[in-house]
């Protein structure tokens, strides 16, 4: 165990990603995950890797894309209007099949919105936010510590699935500092690049998937010629008009992730055995959340939590679950309501979904979340 | 659990000794949060910094009733002495707050004309704060609190910035006499 540190959630996720063997980053600056971009450039020569600042969010976008295509593992940080401009590379991403990380760091929105104000504004943007079919995958830390974690798990997570993931973090956990015990590097697991198991002569197709769908795309400049496009493409990576290649792609794009739901769905559950009613929360709410809860149930109320790490896929089945056990589901948010939507799809009527929404750049307090669950629990 | 807000005006650094208070206090074994808000501006607008020290982990990573207030403007005096607790104390620059607050318990001292007149410059006023905060709430040793600046100031003001803190420590012994 390293000695116990003072640390702040940007400098984690930086440090996690390093950790997770990312050796570049291009990017551009903007509050409130400029401390990533700044904790990078610091770090990264200090490991062998680089950094470049570019002109702007898109050309931070492709730059890592073509680092991560040439063999090195690389990742890009943003907020607000700096993801809506990623947007159209990280669909580039899904469809190429690049293992990449683009952390969003959320503050308030539409637009400029409040640079400094926290919100989960782009919950649904993480989802859909670039065009087409395609799956996401998005982690929401809680803790500073998570963030590390978190920054690792995406590593690894895009190299795995070889895809696009947001590090969906939030200006609450990414300007928190706090109390930090980061772990020795022997206790991290780390996902290596997948790698071409055969040579052209014996007949290697770079996007022809492995059992587990995903195909091993052999790095540029190891000796293979590879194609990659954004349009559809067949197994040679050379694009494809055919109906039935569409439909396969598109099929195998979802079933990579979607067979691999309990491996990538995590969360935690706090007070659930005897819990009548039951607080859904993510990302820094669900610190304030855990408190309110605690403190209602010191008070008696039958009332416990579930911690989504994962945000997408969205756990389907853990809330269908809770849904058959409890009264009722209370899902603070800082936004308008977003990810309550999938709340509700999933439990399908089961029991009342009720939303706390909250956008006026401030975060919840634990008594707004106790008095909604005493109100509630009526 | 002490919490503790700093506030004041953009660029007098509230947000830097609330950084090294929180990392005294993890440096002490003790469970820390620390948190800002500010507006866009680099300079001038609100700038407020809170910190938590507590022996369990902090979930709720926010301040909710501080304990002590340190106040370096008039406006943020007023902002943000509210929800104190009944017992807890403002300490305020005495210069900078001309107007106190109608609080109980008060502590003013000449912040920002102790760092002027004793280190000729205002830019070590929040460290003198610091010293004086450091000494009104008791905890974190003054000994643990120097390496932290030590460790976080650029190294050709380490000296100015621990005399800082000693003389904000001192401002704060001879206010409570």
């Amino acid at each position: 165990m390293q000695k116990a540190r003072l640390m702040q959630g940007n400098e984690a996720c930086a440090e996690g990603a390093i950790a997770a063997g990312v050796r570049f980053f291009g990017g551009y600056p903007i509050t409130p995950s400029t401390e990533i971009m700044e904790t990078m450039a610091k770090l990264l020569p200090q490991v062998g890797g680089k950094f470049v600042q570019m002109e702007d969010e898109i050309a931070g976008m492709g730059i890592v894309l073509g680092a991560s295509l040439a063999g090195v593992k690389a990742l890009t940080a943003s907020s607000g209007p700096g993801i809506s401009l990623k947007q159209e590379l990280i669909g580039y991403a899904a469809a190429a099949e690049i293992p990449v990380v683009v952390v969003n760091v959320q503050r308030v929105g539409p637009s400029t919105g409040q640079p400094t104000s926290p919100s989960h504004g782009d919950i649904m943007q993480a989802r859909w936010g670039t065009h087409g079919d395609h799956p996401m995958i998005a982690l929401a830390p809680w803790t500073v510590r998570e963030c590390y974690d978190a920054a690792i798990q995406a590593v690894n997570f895009s190299e795995r699935f070889r895809t696009p993931v947001i590090l969906l973090m939030d200006e609450i956990v990414g300007h928190l500092r706090e109390r930090v015990v980061l772990p020795e590097a022997d206790e991290i697991k780390i996902y290596p690049r997948r790698k071409p198991k055969m040579s052209r002569e014996e007949g290697y197709q770079p996007y022809r998937s492995d059992d587990d769908l995903v195909p091993n795309v052999a790095n540029f400049g190891e000796g293979y010629h590879i194609h990659v496009t954004g349009l559809v493409h067949d197994e040679t990576g050379f694009p494809s008009g055919s109906a039935k290649i569409t439909e396969e792609v598109i099929n195998r794009l979802h079933e990579k992730i979607n067979r691999a739901q309990e491996e990538v769905i995590l969360y935690d559950e706090f007070w659930l055995e005897d819990a009548e009613y039951a607080v859904v929360a993510f990302g820094g709410t669900a610190r304030t959340a855990y408190e309110a809860v605690r403190n209602a149930r010191a008070r008696g109320l039958k009332v416990g939590m579930v911690r989504l790490f994962t945000i997408w896929p969205f756990a389907d089945a853990e809330i269908a679950k809770l849904s058959k056990q409890v009264k009722g589901i209370l899902v603070p948010e800082l936004n308008y309501g977003q990810l309550v939507h999938e709340i509700e799809r999933a439990v399908a009527g089961r029991c009342p979904v009720k939303l706390l929404a909250k956008y006026n750049t401030e975060i919840f307090t634990p008594q707004e979340i106790e008095t909604a669950i005493t109100e509630f629990c009526k | 659990m002490k919490q503790i807000r700093f506030s004041g005006s953009g660029g007098q650094g509230v947000i830097t000794v609330a950084i090294i208070l929180a990392e005294a206090a993890v440096n002490e074994g003790k469970e820390a949060t620390q948190s800002q808000s500010y507006g866009p501006e680099a300079r001038g607008g609100a700038s407020k910094a809170e910190v938590i020290i507590s022996d369990e982990f902090i979930y709720h990573p926010k301040v909710q009733r501080p304990d002590i207030v340190l106040a370096m403007t008039q406006k943020a005096a007023d902002k943000y002495y509210s929800d104190l607790q009944e017992d807890g104390l403002l300490v305020i620059d005495q210069d900078l707050v001309p107007n106190p607050p109608p609080f109980k318990k008060v502590v003013s001292i000449p912040i920002t004309k102790l760092a002027v007149e004793k280190l000729g410059r205002a830019l070590f006023a929040n460290i003198v704060a610091l010293g004086a905060i450091v000494h009104l709430t008791g905890i974190v040793p003054l000994k643990t609190v120097e390496q932290c600046v030590a460790d976080r100031v650029p190294p050709h003001t380490i000296e100015k910035n621990l005399q800082a803190l000693h003389y904000g420590w001192e401002a704060a012994e001879q206010a409570k006499k």
